[in-house]
């Protein structure tokens, strides 16, 4: 299988290099005047290092905004994921307006949140909660109904009481599905946070983030700077989900099917 | 009879909401240390029979008392074993087994010592760190029994719990389980679909017929204790297990007719 493992790293550097060769192929297929439609890798390095500074500080304080929405988003559908999993009548009452919250673009409540909490991180952090906050309640709530039967009638048996019943069964056979939300929730965090950041950012006291940059360079014209502001957002999401892949791999890799199996 | 019954079920009737009668008026009584088997076509009631002894549903009708008490007041006086293994598939062999324990908020020492015994008990000592997904569908048997046993229950209720396993285990786990009451005096109830295997446990086997769920008679079992593989090529053996099935069938063609 050694075979196998040393063509799973050179088949995608072999892409990546492809799709570089394009790259450059596109750059100076196109009419002088016009390269600067897409700058060559080369130059959004160059772009990178010469605003280092400036997008250190925009990526600081954009991951700042989606980690704070990204961690009250997980409280928030937890505890409403034990209130609605309490009976149908409440999930009922509550999942329309639970959809509404969910249907209406974050675009349009923006400026609105702009008016109540004020512009900068409070209406980032605002944002990326209510993009985060739907997958994280719907699979929550459906880990802590589906939870099987007859283990809840062996905990009556054993006359175990309600809040043993949820922390030591329905949590725990939650976790898969709670894992599921926060994948989802994790590649959306930045990108809440960037859109949050681009329709409510400010500058004032370097509030400004990945997304307020955007709206600066796009303004300046400076497009090399504008393709290295996406790729620092784009190693941003990887981060989040790459550390939400190993809290699910920490919390579940030794007894859940869907980790293979190390023995037997 | 001279003592009073441990189990005793009086004109038990049992219908879910408006639906139409599952159990009809059902009357049933074990003494200690019965091995009592429910045998019967599906629709017939015997694992609603099962769980109105377990107090998971209440009777519509009718009287059980399990040790002079309602099945809901029983508490550790009763032990369920379920058709599939009902663990938790978080924790270790050891932790599934100390659990109910735990819930009652006995201390790790006592905990400690109920586990290793009842570990043991099933032969599973060697995997007491496991986790359930790495157990074969017997070992996961075996744990689910075990921790039913660590309350020392009085009654062992069992519903179908080696349908889903293999000729061979099934006949192993049938041997383990009467070794086992040989060491704690329990009383069983225990359903089943196979007839050779309610033979081989039961001394008491109650035929079923359904639409509505009722007793249609009683067979006696009296093979001598301790019963092993031999007890099998028996003659007395084989001519209950042709004895029940036949009750079986005339049970079967009587409720298509």
């Amino acid at each position: 299988m050694k075979s196998r493992r040393v063509l799973s790293i050179l088949l995608p550097a072999a892409t990546g290099a492809l799709f570089v060769a394009i790259w450059y192929g596109i750059h100076f297929w196109l009419s002088e005047e016009r390269r600067f439609l897409l700058p060559t890798p080369g130059a959004i390095i160059g772009a990178f290092q010469q605003n280092a500074a400036q997008l250190g500080r925009a990526a600081l304080n954009t991951t700042e905004g989606a980690l704070l929405g990204f961690i009250a988003a997980i409280v928030v559908s937890v505890g409403l994921s034990l209130v609605l999993s309490l009976s149908g009548l409440v999930r009922v009452s509550l999942y329309p307006y639970l959809m509404i919250l969910q249907m209406t673009p974050v675009i349009v409540i923006a400026p609105i949140l702009i008016l109540w909490v004020g512009p900068g991180i409070r209406s980032v952090v605002v944002i990326t909660f209510l993009i985060c906050f739907f997958p994280l309640v719907v699979n929550t709530t459906q880990g802590l109904v589906s939870t099987d039967r007859n283990l809840i009638e062996l905990f009556r048996m054993w006359r175990a009481t309600r809040l043993q019943q949820i922390i030591q069964l329905r949590l725990p056979a939650a976790l898969p599905y709670f894992f599921t939300g926060l994948r989802i929730a994790a590649t959306l965090a930045p990108i809440g946070a960037l859109v949050g950041d681009y329709t409510a950012g400010s500058s004032a006291g370097d509030g400004g983030g990945l997304g307020f940059q955007t709206l600066i360079y796009s303004g300046q014209a400076k497009y090399p700077a504008l393709f290295a502001t996406a790729a620092t957002t784009c190693v941003l999401g990887f981060i989040f989900t790459a550390v939400v892949l190993g809290l699910s791999w920490l919390a579940l890799h030794q007894w859940h099917d869907s980790y293979e199996r190390s023995d037997k | 009879m001279p003592e009073t019954p441990l189990v005793a079920l009086r004109e038990v009737s049992k219908r879910f909401g408006a639906g139409p009668l599952v159990l009809d008026r059902v009357s049933l009584s074990a003494q200690p240390g019965d091995f009592v088997s429910l045998i019967g076509p599906s629709g017939c009631g015997k694992s609603t029979l099962l769980r109105l002894i377990a107090g998971l549903t209440p009777a519509s009708g009718g009287s059980i008392l399990v040790a002079n008490r309602s099945p809901e007041e029983a508490g550790t006086d009763l032990g369920f074993v379920f058709q599939e293994p009902t663990l938790l598939p978080w924790l270790t062999v050891g932790k599934n087994v100390e659990l109910p324990q735990k819930l009652r908020g006995a201390d790790a020492a006592a905990r400690g010592e109920t586990r290793r015994e009842a570990i043991e008990l099933v032969g599973l000592t060697e995997k007491t760190d496991a986790y359930p997904r790495q157990l074969s569908g017997g070992q996961k048997m075996r744990v689910s029994i075990a921790r039913a046993l660590t309350l020392a229950p009085r009654i062992l209720l069992l519903d179908e719990p080696f349908g889903a396993l293999d000729e061979m285990t099934r006949e192993h786990l049938n041997e383990e389980l009467l070794a086992i009451r040989e060491r704690q005096q329990w009383t069983a109830f225990f359903v089943t679909h196979s007839v050779a295997e309610a033979v081989f446990l039961s001394d008491r086997i109650v035929v079923m017929a359904a639409n509505p769920g009722r007793i249609h008679s009683e067979v006696r079992i009296p093979l001598p204790y301790p019963r092993t593989p031999e007890t099998r090529l028996s003659r007395a053996y084989q001519d209950l297990v042709a004895e029940v099935s036949r009750v079986l069938r005339s049970v079967e063609t009587a409720d298509a007719a």
